[in-house]
């Protein structure tokens, strides 16, 4: 017996919505696997990891301040994704707009005044968008791969941030810790509601979804990112540019990551660190991935990767499991989303006795 | 394939149902946060340690949860939030990094206590604990002057808070009260917990000759370095013999455990105190694991130097000491006061090294 896939006339309807779900199904079942091998009640353990978080309102803060990066950075990758532009390093863009976005409350402290908040946005996401110009300079000019080339910019990122905070920007009364001087109270990012700590960024990333979801549904520039990810000649016959769409789209998502830094360091962080992100411009892949490359379908997948992260440590308080288990678990869902995200264009087939191999076939 | 997930899923459900519900819970809650593994084999496997031994000394009235791996920055303080609303009456944040966020959480919930290892900010309900860890380091720099031919050590280091330089300094000068003309190496790894970095850091340190070396880091891989290249070298926080049977003189010890049992048992009984509590070798808060690999005279010495500690007879930080630049810091027969050494942002005379800053 052997098992073939074979191509749909087109895709499936249905498998496009039951996807996503049977892709949670299978991961949820492995989970549940993974707790019994290591001797855990694996129904309380999925208890604590994905309900125990959602049944506090404080939780539900936390969760927002989480969700609020992946989401940001996810519909601007959608953006690229769609247009057949690979941007993998949210991560630096990220970084860099964290960076450019500190300037003022960093360099001049003293400077008390409500235009603060806004130009640190502002200057977060013009740092995003220009780190994320690079490698569509690059891609334009010279046609490099922009996987590899926005990859490798996230390390540059990361290293300049990190010889910032322990050099040039140390904050000089701060024990020789490698962190800046703490934002004043102006620089900080104003929490929503009294019962938490979340603060305006979820309202930034949910503005920012409904506003790309109707660019792509409604706007002709949507049309000219889906005409040109699907064929680039199609694209040009009916009059659009690929490499302005290169620059548009890199850029794009270079501003939504670069918007998220600026936000995580000023509401969560409240100064600069070596380390600001646990990897959201990287799980923001698998976030625009598992919500189908659609904004408002990333809207529900941040969510659900944010509650990784907080149903980790969760599990780990409650049940005694390693750290470890939100990084699987983050995995096992790309990797189920990616394998039933198949079953749209092929289906299955089992085949029985090697006879039938060459009817299949023909 | 739908066979297979139906008998998953039945299977789940069986061995769910159980255990499901048969929580009772009674116990007092004591709880802890690392920032590294607790296997790392250094800082974090210390205070593991610690909490095993009070687990298993009060046992029967207190459950110990944990949370390792935590990033110092916002996620800590979400993490001593989530211990503090999980029911955690008293809760350990053992690394400097927690501090700002562990005095955060302590005023958002006043009814619940807290002790911060190695940190200066304390409140009505959040408590310091910390060990004289540079009285191990005065013994450690006595034996690197004995064994090393070349009369220059390696130090690697975390970050270059009091803490940490307070130790450099404590070697250079157990050093020199062997070998006046000793002079100390220092590489900064800048992290606590990386294996990598730290692995290159004691390689940066051995390329430039250094034959006896120590640590200020959680992981074994420093030691591991020093075993493949030949050299020897000091334990940090555990015993790291097993990872250089042949390489390790010595090891500062962490033994935070009957710290964590004789503050529990004042919880329990209702008479626990915010305090700063800062212990040394008399008190066994930290101990010296045995002196391998070297001859019967140094340890003669090493043993002598332990003993003196811990009965008062010596304090490494008894003038003369000049600074690095040779101006004097304490007179002769002067003692180093605590809350100098607690900030201590300056290196003695023989450390080969400027200090970042």
């Amino acid at each position: 017996m052997r098992i073939e896939l074979e191509r749909r006339a087109s895709a499936s309807g249905l498998f496009s919505v039951v996807s996503p779900i049977l892709a949670l199904t299978l991961t949820l079942l492995s989970g549940a696997l993974l707790f019994l091998m290591l001797g855990k009640d694996p129904l309380h353990a999925l208890y604590s990891f994905f309900i125990d978080p959602l049944l506090e309102v404080w939780s539900l803060h936390e969760l927002a301040i989480k969700a609020a990066p992946l989401i940001l950075i996810a519909v601007g990758l959608s953006v690229c994704y769609r247009s057949n532009n690979w941007n993998i390093g949210a991560e630096g863009q990220f970084t860099i707009g964290a960076i450019c976005g500190s300037i003022l409350p960093v360099m001049v402290p003293q400077w008390h005044s409500p235009m603060v908040l806004p130009l640190m946005l502002l200057m977060g996401m013009l740092g995003g968008a220009l780190y994320a110009g690079i490698p569509a300079l690059l891609k334009t000019r010279f046609n490099t791969n922009e996987i590899l080339t926005s990859l490798m910019l996230v390390y540059i990122a990361q290293l300049f941030l990190d010889w910032l905070t322990r050099g040039l920007w140390r904050d000089p009364k701060g024990f020789n810790f490698p962190q800046t001087v703490s934002f004043a109270p102006e620089a900080v990012l104003p929490e929503l509601l009294e019962s938490g700590r979340a603060h305006w960024s979820i309202v930034f990333a949910l503005v920012a979804a409904v506003a790309i979801w109707f660019m792509m549904r409604f706007m002709l520039k949507g049309f000219e990112v889906t005409v040109l990810g699907r064929s680039e000649r199609a694209g040009r016959f009916a009059g659009f540019s690929a490499r302005r769409m290169v620059w548009f789209s890199m850029m794009l998502s270079g501003a939504l990551a670069g918007l998220a830094g600026i936000s995580e360091v000023s509401g969560s962080i409240g100064h600069l660190q070596p380390s600001i992100s646990p990897g959201y411009g990287f799980t923001a892949i698998i976030v625009a991935f598992l919500g189908r490359l659609n904004p408002l379908g990333i809207i529900a997948s941040g969510f659900v990767l944010a509650l990784t992260y907080l149903g980790g440590e969760a599990a780990q308080l409650s049940i005694g499991v390693s750290d470890k288990v939100t990084r699987v678990f983050q995995g096992l869902i790309l990797f189920f989303v990616l394998s039933c995200d198949t079953l749209i264009l092929y289906r299955v087939r089992l085949i029985f006795g090697a006879g039938r191999n060459v009817e299949a076939r023909s | 394939m739908k066979k297979l997930i139906i008998a998953l899923a039945a299977t789940a459900a069986t061995l769910g149902s159980f255990t499901v519900g048969a929580e009772a819970q009674e116990k007092t809650k004591v709880c802890f946060i690392y920032v590294g593994t607790k296997t790392d084999g250094g800082w974090t496997q210390a205070h593991d340690i610690g909490r095993q031994e009070l687990q298993k000394a009060l046992g029967d009235k207190i459950e110990t949860p944990y949370l390792e791996s935590v990033p110092e920055g916002p996620d800590a303080e979400r993490a001593i939030e989530r211990m503090a609303r999980s029911g955690c009456a008293l809760v350990y944040t053992t690394s400097f990094g927690f501090m700002d966020a562990t005095v955060k959480v302590a005023a958002k919930f006043p009814k619940v206590k807290f002790e911060h290892a190695t940190g200066f900010k304390a409140a009505e309900n959040l408590a310091t604990y910390n060990s004289r860890f540079y009285e191990g380091r005065y013994i450690q720099g006595q034996i690197a002057a004995k064994m090393s031919k070349k009369g220059v050590a390696g130090y690697i280091a975390s970050f270059p808070i009091p803490e940490v330089v307070m130790g450099i300094n404590a070697f250079e000068l157990g050093a020199k009260s062997v070998n006046p003309e000793f002079k100390l190496k220092v590489v900064w790894a800048n992290t606590w917990f990386d294996p990598g970095k730290e692995a290159d850091a004691a390689k940066a340190l051995i390329d430039q000759g250094v034959d006896v070396m120590t640590q200020h880091t959680d992981t074994t891989a420093p030691m591991q370095v020093a075993a493949e290249r030949g050299i020897m070298a000091f334990g940090q926080a555990s015993d790291m013999i097993a990872a250089g049977p042949k390489t390790q003189l010595t090891a500062i010890v962490d033994t935070w455990g009957a710290y964590y049992i004789k503050r529990t048992k004042a919880l329990l009984d209702g008479t626990w105190k915010s305090e700063q509590i800062w212990d040394g070798l008399k008190d066994g808060i930290l101990t010296m694991a045995p002196y391998t690999n070297m001859p019967d005279d140094v340890k003669a010495m090493a043993e002598e130097t332990e003993a003196k500690i811990k009965s008062g007879e010596l304090h490494p930080f008894t003038g003369p000491i000049n600074k690095q630049d040779g101006s004097p810091w304490l007179k002769a027969g002067e003692k180093a006061e605590d809350g100098v050494l607690l900030g201590m942002n300056f290196y003695v005379q023989g450390v080969d090294d400027k200090l970042p800053q």
